[in-house]
């Protein structure tokens, strides 16, 4: 015959666990073990998933990616058709400008912890580096625009060739993630705004951003160099 | 604390009351679950009265279909097909199967509405991505089916649309313009839709459990489609980039799979330089992880169901979900073995070959354990456990061709063949059709509170099994007496003979058709006037069977989320409620209950 465990789970007490970082409650910590029993390898804190769903993202887009890079190298080597063509110029005003977002937007969330964690009164000068960041977002994404213009300039469509085939798809599907973060951008700003933002939103917004300029770092070694 | 963030989130779940917001651009992944099972019924019928086509076709290639020529504008003069609409009637069958069949219904359908459940969840995390997910799929299908009435049809290049025929444009043949792009997009666009799935699918499993829910502690079930959406966050994102450049290669002139100097219909083409090959790669790198998307939800299922139809725990749950997981991994390295033929260097060939017989060993190893684990077992006998067991029986069936296929020295003679046809129709189409109908009959009373008719169900499976048989059995003597696939006729004389079987298995694919529509008689007879269900009708022990009301109200566990004690599958243990404890029970279960 069975044995009733007669003792409840034990519900804790607020304060009891911390409950994630900083203060923010983010929906995890539902994961907690049950008090009873012996329970190995249970995780006390699920992280919340925005945290996780925002490597799940970054993982897919790696792999779309990677799927380009294969074309890319698979193309360059099956013909005699491969053209190099230099890159235009502002290509590099434009990495210099993504970098400098990223740095604008490490510092809006270092300055958004510290309003959080109650050390600033305002959320203004957060908000304030967010919308650099936005500005030098949309700086590159104009950018990336003149340099298509400037390709085009030279008699260079996307048909032309393999190499400049490949640089306008590349660029054009990063330029469409870059969008993608500014609606990110956009999307926080407004969550500041009414005070519905969560560490979990930020960080991974974050993330998602320092991953495009990672990429596009890489997508212009990838067009740069002849292999 | 728990209770507070419970409560929290009971109060961001309130059930919304428009009637588009509660059926249509509804949020709740239960919702979402039956649109997507909804979409996959519809598909499943049209793609099967494509087939009833085809198979009239080639068991009476003389005959006249009345209505054929209202399908296609040139494709039926007279009503009778033209070889080009039989390859246009093929690719659209094996589209439409393999996406938005195979992939929604066990993935996506069943996954939406039982992952959360199961994990004890009140929804996924990102209800706005899974409600895209949805839509994005059925855009998906109506772009697919609109190539039905644009220029001269749909695709003919078959579901695999194999470069550089699929990229050249209108002068490939009837389809390959517009047909092409339409599909190209569909793909893209149905891409799109998983990849939001797969985000939720695995927020939700790492993300989501409730108190006492471990990893080790989910269903086969859930760990099915865990896997699975791993395998769909990296397989569609290698296939959307694909079509991306496969439509580019229609619509700006692009060269990315058209070699130069390629004369099709003595036409010299514009193109130059591109690799066919390189589509081939892109493609099967998704395609094969494909089969594994179609048949890992498959064997969770069907796991979840015989487990609690055997009362008693599987031999090993562990190795299972081991196995499947070895299953996910080890698709994405034999992908080459659907390219024997293609002109690949043959070396590869033999590097592909090798992984491609190691993964038989975490397939029969899956197999084993549901062997060894019914040896011994009082098996209770109903729809579901049926078609479970006939899921184990096509999966082995459609298996053991694999051994052969795998050797390319082997599949060099019968690629080209009905075999190939057979084996993957067992394999893959009919052992996943059979975990779709185990996962319907084993899941309806929860999904609508009410019980699916036993009787209805017993000669839908019976039908269903000895029809498939009577279908795809043949298919490998065809294979090997020679019979070429993707022919709409059998001119050639060492063929003739061959007629009279192709004449049987139009008959017994008329018949097993006909047996599904024993089946949707039943899903809605059931639906209004089935008998009603309660909560646990199974005795089961996972937590989908613990919800307060059946069919589980808006936020899945009411009030306070559920806390889980146990292991899934406590069965053969004595307990106050008979022979089962369930994972929400404090009650002890048994000894070994490891977790």
């Amino acid at each position: 015959m069975a044995t009733i465990v007669h003792q409840p789970p034990r519900i804790e007490e607020p304060g009891e666990r911390s409950r994630g970082h900083d203060g923010f409650n983010n929906g995890g910590g539902r994961n907690l073990v049950p008090a009873v029993g012996h329970l190995p390898a249970v995780k006390d804190y699920a992280p919340p998933p925005a945290s996780t769903g925002i490597w799940v993202v970054l993982a897919s887009i790696t792999m779309t990616f990677a799927a380009f890079t294969s074309a890319l190298i698979v193309r360059q080597g099956s013909a005699l058709d491969w053209r190099h063509l230099a890159l235009p110029n502002i290509l590099y005003f434009n990495t210099l400008v993504l970098i400098a977002s990223s740095i604008a937007l490490e510092v809006a969330r270092r300055r958004m912890r510290e309003f959080a964690g109650g050390l600033k009164s305002s959320a203004a000068e957060p908000t304030r580096f967010l919308y650099i960041t936005l500005a030098l977002g949309l700086v590159f994404v104009a950018g990336q625009a003149l340099a298509w213009a400037q390709l085009r300039a030279q008699g260079l469509y996307l048909a032309t060739n393999p190499n400049s085939s490949f640089f306008y798809v590349l660029t054009a599907v990063h330029a469409v993630h870059v969008l993608g973060g500014l609606g990110g951008l956009l999307r926080i700003i407004r969550k500041i705004g009414n005070s519905t933002l969560r560490k979990s939103t930020l960080d991974a917004t974050v993330r998602y951003w320092h991953f495009m300029d990672g990429l596009w770092i890489y997508l212009l070694l990838l067009l740069w160099i002849r292999l | 604390m728990h209770d507070t963030s419970a409560h929290a989130h009971a109060a961001q779940h309130t059930a919304p009351t428009s009637f588009i917001r509660k059926h249509v651009f509804s949020l709740d992944h239960k919702v979402i679950g039956k649109q997507y099972y909804g979409l996959a019924l519809v598909a499943v019928f049209v793609g099967m009265v494509l087939s009833w086509l085809m198979r009239i076709h080639l068991g009476w290639t003389n005959f006249a279909i009345p209505g054929l020529h209202l399908l296609t504008k040139n494709g039926a003069p007279g009503d009778m097909m033209t070889p080009e609409f039989y390859l246009q009637l093929m690719t659209m069958h094996a589209t439409i199967m393999v996406f938005f069949v195979l992939t929604t219904a066990p993935f996506a359908a069943f996954g939406n509405y039982f992952l959360p459940i199961q994990v004890g969840a009140e929804d996924m995390p990102f209800p706005h991505f899974n409600m895209m997910s949805f839509w994005i799929t059925f855009t998906a299908f109506l772009v697919l089916m609109a190539s039905f009435f644009v220029g001269d049809g749909p695709t003919l290049g078959g579901w695999t649309q194999y470069a550089p025929l699929s990229a050249v444009g209108q002068v490939g043949g009837p389809g390959e313009g517009s047909g092409v792009v339409l599909w190209a997009l569909s793909i893209a666009i149905f891409c799109v839709g998983q990849l939001l799935g797969s985000l939720n699918f695995i927020t939700t499993t790492l993300d989501m459990r409730t108190r006492g829910m471990s990893l080790w502690r989910l269903p086969l079930s859930a760990w099915s489609w865990f896997i699975t959406s791993c395998m769909g966050l990296t397989a569609f994102a290698v296939l959307m980039p694909a079509c991306i450049l496969l439509i580019l290669d229609h619509v700006a002139g692009t060269s990315f799979f058209v070699p130069a100097n390629t004369v099709i219909n003595d036409q010299l083409q514009p193109h130059s330089g591109g690799s066919t090959l390189l589509w081939q790669h892109l493609f099967w790198f998704f395609g094969h992880p494909e089969v594994y998307i179609a048949i890992v939800p498959g064997m969770g299922i069907v796991s979840h169901v015989l487990v609690t139809n055997m009362r008693k725990p599987m031999l090993s749950h562990r190795v299972l979900i081991y196995a499947m997981g070895a299953l996910a991994v080890l698709s994405y390295m034999v992908y080459g073995h659907h390219m024997f033929v293609s002109g690949m260097n043959p070396v590869s060939s033999l590097v592909f070959s090798f992984p491609t017989l190691i993964i038989t060993i975490p397939s029969t190893i899956v197999v084993l354990i549901w062997m060894g684990s019914l040896y011994g077992a009082k098996l209770r006998i109903n729809s579901a456990s049926l078609f479970a067991l006939g899921f184990i029986s096509m999966f082995i069936s459609g298996g053991i061709s694999g051994f052969f296929l795998a050797q390319p020295s082997i599949d060099i003679m019968l690629h080209a063949t009905y075999f190939v046809v057979g084996h993957f129709h067992l394999v893959m189409g009919v052992a996943a059709m059979f975990g779709i109908f185990a996962g319907t009959y084993f899941w309806f009373p929860k999904m609508y509170g009410r019980m699916m008719d036993e009787k209805l169900g017993k000669i839908h499976f019976w039908f269903s099994f000895v029809g498939a048989y009577a279908i795809f059995m043949p298919f490998h003597y065809l294979g090997l007496a020679g019979n070429v696939r993707r022919y709409q006729a059998f001119a050639p004389e060492y063929m003739q003979h061959l007629i009279p079987l192709h004449k049987f298995i139009t008959i017994a694919a008329l018949v097993t058709g006909a047996a599904q529509l024993v089946f949707l008689y039943n899903l809605f007879i059931s639906r209004f006037k089935g008998d009603p269900a309660s909560d646990n009708p199974w005795q089961a022990t996972s937590l989908e069977w613990s919800t307060p009301t059946t069919p589980p109200p808006h936020n899945n566990f009411g009030e306070k989320l559920s806390v889980v004690y146990h292991d899934p599958y406590q069965y053969g243990v004595e307990s106050s409620s008979g022979d089962y404890v369930m994972q929400t029970s404090p009650e002890k279960a048994s000894a070994d209950d490891e977790a």
